[in-house]
């Protein structure tokens, strides 16, 4: 819904958001719950009771000797000085620095390319570069991972028939790049879209009246389109974030390819689950996840609050 | 709104969402609730009842030769029928084993557990304690090696069901076309490596990137015992002089980029041994199958031969692999699925097994004339029995796995693995193994020392 509704009057004055009404005093009853009831049962069904059971999950710890007992804040304890958990939150900050913005960056080009309306076989280009979001990761990760196969893969022909030499992508200085690379190929047609849609709403008036004025090309981006979807990268924004910090389907599938680069805590993701189905250590695990997704909330907001700003 | 609920009803939907909470946690403790309880006792007419009434189970195997013997079972006693599937081989299935038997659904009648794994099941009595099903009258009829296996805390926990005496198989074709001499000892075989990897840069020895049974089990024919099990007081140490061999002979390899850096089941390892690219495999007796079914295109070109020695004039082997059929505790069909395992290990199934490549763990068929002679056809004729027998008489004793292997296994290319993309020496890579398995030891409550 925010995607797709930039600021009309982007160039000048920002109307206020409209606050939303908030009446007090108004004559509450059971009614109101009636209508809520059902999406509020389902709603804690599965959205908070797992959040609270992974809470509850923390406060334990269930050992192969022993068995299970309360241990308080322990888990977060560990997990705070956890040098494993740690590295494989760097990691996913480094993706997040290097990956997102290229990814940012080619979608927006190819969206503003589109826009621009001087492509031939628009349609055609916009469905192909979304199409790669509609193939299920694990899918996108087996293919990827065969192609870059450097004996008989897509890699290993290239050096074949060429008599290159390309390093293989799998090895473990390369296996986050190679990562990067699927993800963007995933992703860019679904970022595309977000920036398509919000450039495709800007009113003609703008244009017209910038045309009158003299504008270029360059200066329609620079202050009119930009300005209008900076709304839709903020979210665009947010939504990588979240996803970076998420990383586990591309790593745990290229794991079976390349078990020494890729170790059982390379994501945050990839070492709860790891801690969990190899090292029975449903606790932990649930630790390392609330903790994560802690982080990962703050992160988002703090980019949220200052794409905002610079919006207002 | 909130004040519109009374605190009664709220306290009453808490006291309610705790309980429910407690009860999905003591079933989300891996089983630890059985602990402590006595065998079910299970008679012989219990079982014979159980399959003339019939029933449907499910059974977790990877093992191929099973198939065959399921629908054997099935028309022997046409009231049961199995659902056999496959959930992964080695580990993956461990994992979704124990997933399923935290969330307390889903879990198969029968599971498939290697020997390596099975302390750990057992430990958490995950497994149900066959002794009462009358699995302690059958001491006799499996050989030593994986009898020995499937025992833990005084229980018995799962019936052998092949056992995995290594041997080297080799593609006769390669060593020939480049005149190079099956290597009789590990010395040898890095010379070959060196030769075979010179005159094509294409053909490897082996594979191998990093694999935690296969270096243990190499390791074990050294005479390397790391580790010492001694009900929750456990040692690991990888210094000792097994392991230091092993470790040493094995950097040779890496050093030089002998091995081909592909993992063992991938697509690329099937096309590697099919097309001569990989010229050997160390493995368990039980691989014979696996080649058949999964490598059909090089059929004549492979021969087994007894693993090479770490001194010469020696004939030590070790066990590579090699399972038994347990009964998880949750199955609710104990005497159907015990029937299941009595006639797949001790029973007919037996010989169906033998007859589709498997390795047996029973004395008889060990012993006897006939499977001595058997002729491999995938062999050319060669009469690889003999081999496997004599390997599986000489495993050096004393050799133990952790209670927590599948774990231990699941990091080892964390640690050790690192030996093989990096300039981490393969002897560092071990202690790193050993110091994680320590830490992952004492945090589960045992007392690991190193």
């Amino acid at each position: 819904m925010t995607t797709a509704s930039p600021p009309p009057a982007a160039l000048g004055t920002q109307p206020k958001p409209a606050k939303r009404a908030q009446k007090r005093g108004q004559k509450s009853s059971w009614s109101g719950w009636l209508f809520i009831g059902p999406f509020m049962a389902v709603f804690a069904l599965v959205f908070l009771a797992p959040i609270a059971y992974s809470i509850y999950l923390s406060f334990f710890r269930n050992q192969l000797v022993g068995g299970n007992g309360f241990v308080g804040l322990a888990n977060y304890a560990q997990v705070l000085q956890d040098s494993q958990f740690w590295s494989s939150l760097i990691r996913v900050v480094l993706f997040l620095a290097v990956q997102v913005p290229v990814m940012l960056l080619i979608a927006m080009l190819v969206a503003l390319a589109l826009d621009s309306g001087r492509l031939y076989g628009k349609s055609f280009f916009r469905i192909s570069i979304f199409l790669p979001y509609a193939v299920p990761a694990v899918v996108a990760s087996l293919m990827w991972g065969f192609m870059y196969g450097t004996r008989f893969g897509l890699v290993g022909n290239i050096n074949e028939a060429l008599g290159t030499n390309i390093p293989n992508p799998l090895n473990p200085d390369l296996i986050l790049a190679s990562i990067g690379n699927i993800v963007t190929w995933e992703f860019i047609g679904y970022n595309m879209l977000i920036f398509y849609s919000a450039l495709s709403v800007i009113p003609k008036s703008l244009y017209e009246a910038a045309e009158i004025d003299g504008a270029s090309q360059f200066r329609l981006v620079t202050a009119i389109k930009l300005p209008a979807i900076r709304g839709a990268m903020v979210v665009a924004a947010i939504f990588s974030v979240i996803g970076s910090f998420q990383l586990f389907n591309e790593p745990a599938i290229l794991q079976s390819l390349a078990p020494n680069s890729i170790s059982t805590y390379f994501t945050p993701n990839l070492y709860a689950y790891s801690l969990s189905f190899s090292g029975q250590q449903y606790n932990y695990s649930a630790t390392v996840a609330i903790v994560m997704g802690i982080i990962t909330m703050v992160i988002a907001y703090a980019v949220q609050l200052r794409g905002m700003r610079k919006e207002g | 709104m909130k004040s519109r609920i009374s605190p009664a009803v709220l306290r009453g939907s808490a006291l309610a969402l705790a309980a429910a909470l407690t009860l999905s946690a003591c079933g989300g403790g891996g089983g630890n609730d059985a602990g402590g309880a006595a065998p079910e006792e299970v008679s012989a007419d219990d079982v014979q009842a159980a399959l003339e009434t019939g029933g449907d189970l499910t059974v977790w195997a990877w093992e191929p030769t099973l198939e065959k013997v399921v629908e054997d079972f099935e028309a022997e006693y046409p009231n049961v029928n199995i659902d056999l599937v496959n959930a992964g081989t080695g580990n993956d299935q461990y994992t979704a084993l124990q997933n399923a038997i935290a969330a307390g659904s889903g879990v198969p009648d029968v599971a498939q557990v290697e020997y390596y794994a099975l302390p750990q099941f057992a430990l958490a009595e995950s497994v149900k304690d066959l002794t009462g099903y009358g699995a302690g009258d059958l001491q006799d009829t499996f050989s030593p090696g994986p009898w020995s296996s499937v025992q833990a805390n005084e229980g018995i926990y799962g019936l052998p069901m092949d056992s995995g005496p290594m041997a080297l198989f080799y593609n006769t074709d390669v060593f020939e076309k480049y005149g190079v001499e099956v290597p009789t000892t590990w010395e040898e075989y890095v010379e070959a490596a060196r030769t075979l990897h010179e005159a094509d840069p294409n053909v490897y020895i082996a594979n191998d990137t990093g694999d935690a049974g296969f270096a243990t089990s190499l390791i074990w024919q050294a005479g390397g015992q790391p580790y010492q099990v001694d009900g929750t007081d456990v040692t690991v140490n990888f210094s000792d002089e097994g392991s230091t061999k092993f470790a040493e002979t094995w950097q040779q390899l890496l050093d030089e980029d002998l091995l081909a850096p592909i993992s063992s089941w991938s697509d690329e390892w099937y096309q590697g041994l099919g097309n001569g690219t990989i010229a050997t495999l160390s493995t368990g007796a039980w691989m014979p199958g696996n080649f058949t079914s999964g490598i059909p295109q090089a059929a004549g070109q492979w021969r087994a031969a007894p693993l090479p020695q770490w001194e010469e004039g020696q004939t030590a082997s070790a066990e590579n692999g090699g399972s038994s059929l347990t009964i998880p505790a949750a199955s609710e069909q104990g005497a159907l699925a015990y029937a299941f395992l009595d006639y797949a290990n001790v029973g007919d199934g037996v010989q169906t097994r033998i007859d589709g490549g498997a390795f047996p763990a029973t004395s008889a068929q060990l012993q006897s004339e006939e499977f001595l002679n058997t002729e491999f056809e995938y062999f050319g004729g060669q009469k690889a029995n003999e081999i496997f027998a004599e390997s599986a008489q000489n495993v050096p004793e004393g050799w133990s796995y952790l209670p927590f292997q599948v774990y231990a296994n699941s990091i080892f290319n964390d640690t050790a693995g690192q030996a093989y993309v990096s300039d981490t020496p393969l002897s560092e890579g071990l202690k790193n193994w050993q110091d994680a398995s320590v830490k992952y030891g004492n945090e589960q409550g045992f007392t690991v020392s190193e």
